[in-house]
């Protein structure tokens, strides 16, 4: 397939769109210089990948991804940004010196992935023709197939539910203690 | 559409995920690129669910996982790195090499 004919098919002109809304959002997640603002950023990359989720027959977890990562995951990022006073404005010393390195490995890591992929796949095309796969498809596997992985993810969540309390909430000293008793 | 534009897209969101998480040093931060490599994951199921549809849209319900993992992951990372700020008044991760030796 070459360049040209993939170009004419309008939903690629979408993906190159909020691909690369994707990409700079993530991009600047990594590099943003001000806290808050990679949190935020994080929100565009995620939002992104809900279209392109869209895009690919996936409308529940699409919709799964925007309540979960930009409703909650986030707010919890900025409570955490906020509560362990992390420098909210410009900070010059928020990432390591040493960077040679590390984007040395990145970009080996794309190169590697991104050969291995097409060598792999090629152009086999993503069924555009084919029906979403509906939420009852996938209501079904989970209680059905995937019931007992379902219950352990489930437990795993409760079980993070109480731990991060545990570990959150503030020990008391015995004097305060004796004090609260009283009250 | 080809299945290799969506596999060159999330491998380069993981290669940023990567780079974060070696160059940050506020533990918040390199919690955030790791969220951006676990979406780069979520990209790679349901890209490859769409070509490869399965009788039960397992790589949808594997996303799913992913999500729900990643929630209680940032909900206990977020807890420790509450401990570690109250104890030694600074999230960056140079600062903290107690068990370093």
């Amino acid at each position: 397939m070459t360049f040209s004919a993939w170009i004419s098919e309008p939903i690629n002109w979408i993906f190159l769109l909020v691909g690369l809304v994707v990409l700079a959002s993530g991009f600047r997640v990594v590099t943003a210089k001000n806290v808050v603002h990679a949190a935020l950023l994080l929100v565009a990359a995620l939002a992104g990948t809900a279209g392109l989720f869209l895009m690919l027959a996936a409308e529940f977890v699409a919709w799964v991804l925007v309540l979960v990562y930009i409703g909650a995951v986030i707010v919890l990022f900025l409570f955490g940004i906020m509560i362990t006073r992390a420098p909210t404005g410009q900070d010059e010393g928020l990432d390591s010196e040493k960077k040679v390195v590390p984007a040395l490995l990145s970009v080996g890591v794309f190169v590697l992935m991104a050969w291995g992929s097409i060598d792999a796949f090629g152009t086999t095309l993503v069924g555009a023709t084919g029906d979403p796969i509906s939420t009852e498809l996938i209501g079904e596997s989970l209680l059905g197939r995937f019931v007992i992985p379902f219950e352990v993810v489930s437990f795993v969540l409760l079980a993070a539910l109480i731990g991060s309390i545990t570990l959150a909430r503030k020990d008391l000293t015995p004097i305060e203690e004796e004090e609260g008793r009283r009250v | 559409m080809i299945l290799s534009q969506f596999l060159i897209l999330a491998a380069a969101l993981f290669a940023f995920g990567i780079y974060g998480l070696l160059v940050r040093r506020n533990i918040v931060l390199i919690l955030l690129s790791v969220e951006l490599m676990l979406t780069a994951v979520n990209i790679n199921f349901i890209a490859f669910e769409s070509v490869f549809r399965s009788p039960d849209a397992i790589g949808q319900v594997f996303a799913i996982f992913i999500i729900t993992i990643a929630a209680a992951e940032v909900g206990i990372g977020l807890a420790i790195v509450l401990m570690i700020f109250r104890n030694r008044k600074s999230a960056n991760v140079d600062e903290l090499s107690l068990m370093r030796y």
